[in-house]
């Protein structure tokens, strides 16, 4: 059952400490349209869907992905430092996330996975909103119908089947807009993914299912959750899908627009492969250094999504030094605003743990609030109470 | 007031629900030209289309998981489990999403999905069709779970439950479909008891006896073999199950002082046993003697041959009444 192309066979083909799954390629070539030293390649259908791409928007794609990695790392600090109790970095992955997200229209409406903060963050969701889970103040860190995000999912795959019922709304409704799902690799093996996959096919729903395969789930290389391609899997839900280098902004966003637009015009779902990295851990908690390679890691390094871009503005005498001052006045801002946000944020009040769980009253929990704040009372002092020696 | 059947019932319930609110929707497997495999979608997806009465592929969490999306998206899904036995897939999105997403969200995304679930055994099937999984749902917060036990409730709390923005567990018990009984078409939802109200289904002073779903009926047989016996009887239809509506326990215990509890379902962490403890915990200078439970076993539903053993019939039900009253039971000199 487990052999590959070059017959080494079993779960262990391709070595220990290595992501590699190239065993059995048998899908489409990886579309790439920025070289990892920033020249820009030509492609007969991609380069018609940036067409309108000007430079001013390049260098804005830049700032984003610059932003973004500034977000991440000041996230990754305040974890260090305590404010965080957990951190999901997504450095190597800014341009999987930036060029899909930027990609999508204001209606369209996205059900992100918890290391989704690229995408969250250009859809408008605040600094703070992206770490207010994170830091424990609350389980998730927006209203989803304001920024046309979901709360980012931490069930593995859960929410493709939420971004499939959503667009079959969508259609029911007459709508042009698209539902979209992000999942990682490792996500492509959970059940909820594969019928989600077989729903979108039977209803033909406005749907793009964007998987970063970003080669690690936690420990667990891409190898061990497939051995053909990620993207190929869909094509036996007769889903149309695209394997494209997740490091390049470009072509992620000329493959989410076409597939947007496959959608929109009622051709349905499509499935793409954005091939990336995770440079970090899995979490702050994490430590791949137990299970991956440092030559690995060297490699994609040389693979940066940033600096390719950055090249590809330099080449095009695009990278003056008021674009690099600009941005980097902006991932400063946002980095202190999200500082100030994280530091400054409100605490929850103890009786905050009944709100919400039901829309209307329920006679059981109304009961065990009011025994609780009476629990609490019972110290005199209620802001002795609401500390948490006195709720003990 | 028309004669119906059970099924039937729910099916008009569901009918109203659809002509009423355009955004009500019903998923499930073969719920359309087959009308269900128990025929209580019968017909709706002719008059209502494709599009509100959806035949859906064979993946129970796919179906769940689609109905989140479109609550999401503003719409009122409802959900056929068709088996009791054949919701485990469905789990991880009714108790992680379908439960929690109100909490996650500080209420800002509403899950007004009702997932009908007919359960309980009594008709022969093979395994995973005769289950009581309620205990599993009523003890995951977040959801509320009712249970219906005649064909006037069925009408009434389907568009009870469609019409909440919470979550519902409907829980349909399969061996009544074919009971017929009187239904008020007119009944105005807003009037009508709370779908969280239990109710007194038979007035009595010397025990209280408590059911829900498909017990109902064997209860109230009970109490009428008790009154021939000279043993008053207080029936209550739970109706919901979570929650509990305690106070009308309360009332009745204080009155009887003695409590019997009867489902299909497993006994031990069941929903008996959450009334025994609550009502020992608020009515314990009430009570005249330990709370009793008459359940099924804590065993796999088993091969119909044998259910009639597991399922509480009338003389169990009975004997667990002798037990309460202290009266000769079959347990007599045991202790404990």
């Amino acid at each position: 059952m487990f052999t590959d192309d070059a017959g080494k066979g079993g779960i262990s083909a391709g070595g220990p400490g290595s992501s590699d799954n190239s065993t059995r390629r048998t899908g489409g070539d990886l579309v790439q349209l920025i070289t990892p030293a920033g020249e820009r390649i030509s492609h007969p259908e991609f380069d018609s869907w940036l067409q309108d791409v000007s430079d001013e928007q390049l260098g804005s794609l830049y700032e984003d992905m610059v932003v973004i990695r500034r977000i991440d790392a000041e996230a990754t600090a305040l974890q260090r430092q305590g404010e965080l109790a957990l951190w999901p970095p997504l450095l190597g992955q800014e341009a999987s996330q930036i060029g899909s997200a930027r990609a999508l229209r204001e209606d369209d409406f996205v059900f992100p996975s918890y290391r989704d903060n690229g995408v969250a963050y250009c859809r408008g969701v605040k600094p703070e909103d992206l770490v207010r889970a994170w830091r424990g103040n609350a389980s998730a860190g927006w209203d989803p119908f304001t920024v046309n995000v979901a709360t980012q999912q931490i069930i593995i795959g859960a929410q493709s089947l939420h971004a499939t019922g959503y667009a079959m709304g969508i259609q029911n409704d007459g709508a042009d807009c698209v539902a979209v799902a992000y999942f990682g690799d490792g996500a492509t093996s959970e059940g909820d993914v594969n019928e989600a996959m077989v729903f979108a096919a039977s209803f033909q729903a406005p749907v793009v299912f964007f998987c970063q395969n970003n080669h690690w789930a936690i420990s667990e290389p891409v190898r061990l959750q497939s051995h053909i391609q990620l993207a190929d899997r869909a094509s036996g839900f007769g889903i149309p899908s695209m394997r494209v280098d997740g490091n390049d902004v470009l072509a992620v966003m000329a493959a989410t627009r076409i597939a947007l637009d496959r959608a929109r015009h009622g051709g349905g779902p499509t499935f793409i492969e954005a091939v990336t990295y995770r440079m970090g851990p899995h979490t702050t908690a994490d430590d791949p250094t137990r299970y991956r390679d440092a030559n690995e890691l060297e490699d994609w390094a040389a693979k940066d999504p940033i600096s390719r871009l950055k090249s590809l503005l330099e080449r095009k005498g695009l990278l003056t030094a008021d674009l690099e001052a600009a941005v980097a006045a902006k991932a400063d801002a946002v980095a202190k605003e999200l500082r100030a946000g994280t530091i400054n944020m409100p605490e929850p009040a103890p009786l905050d743990i009944f709100k919400h769980v039901y829309s209307t009253p329920n006679s059981w929990l109304d009961r065990q609030q009011d025994h609780y704040s009476r629990y609490l009372a019972s110290f005199g002092d209620p802001a002795e109470a609401s500390s948490e020696e006195g709720a003990r | 007031m028309t004669q119906m059947t059970f099924a039937r019932a729910i099916n008009s319930g569901l009918r109203k629900s659809l002509e009423n609110d355009p955004k009500v929707i019903l998923m499930g497997e073969d719920i359309g030209a087959l009308g269900g495999v128990f025929r209580v979608t019968d017909g709706l997806q002719k008059d209502f289309g494709t599009h509100r009465v959806v035949d859906t592929p064979l993946a129970e969490s796919g179906i769940m998981g689609t109905a989140v999306g479109l609550a999401y998206r503003g719409y009122r899904p409802v959900v056929e489990i068709q088996f009791d036995g054949f919701i485990y897939p469905a789990f991880d999105q009714i108790v992680s999403q379908v439960a929690k997403m109100h909490y996650r969200t500080q209420g800002a995304v509403k899950m007004p999905i009702t997932i009908r679930v007919p359960f309980g055994g009594g008709i022969g099937s093979p395994e995973h069709h005769s289950e009581s999984p309620e205990a599993y749902f009523t003890h995951t917060s977040g959801l509320r779970v009712i249970s219906v036990s005649n064909p006037q409730d069925a009408y009434t709390m389907i568009q009870q439950a469609i019409a909440s923005d919470d979550p519902v567990l409907y829980f349909e018990p399969k061996r009544r479909y074919h009971d017929k009984g009187e239904v008020d078409e007119t009944v105005d939802l807003s009037t009508a008891l709370s779908m969280e109200k239990a109710r007194v289904v038979t007035e009595g002073t010397d025990v209280t006896l408590v059911a829900y779903g498909p017990l109902v009926k064997t209860a109230r047989d009970a109490a009428q073999a008790a009154a021939d016996e000279g043993v008053s009887v207080e029936v209550i239809d739970l109706r919901s199950l979570a929650p509990l509506d305690f106070a009308t326990l309360e009332a009745s215990v204080r009155k009887t002082g003695r409590l019997v509890i009867t489902h299909e379902a497993a006994q031990s962490g069941g929903l008996g046993a959450e009334v025994a403890a609550s009502i020992t915990e608020r009515c314990f200078y009430h009570l005249e003697a330990a709370p009793v439970r008459v359940t099924g076993f804590d065993v796999p539903y088993p091969y119909s041959k044998l259910e009639m053993h597991h399922l509480p019939g009338l003389d169990r039900i009975l004997d667990g009444v002798d037990r309460a009253l202290g009266r000769p039971n079959s347990l007599s000199g045991l202790e404990g």
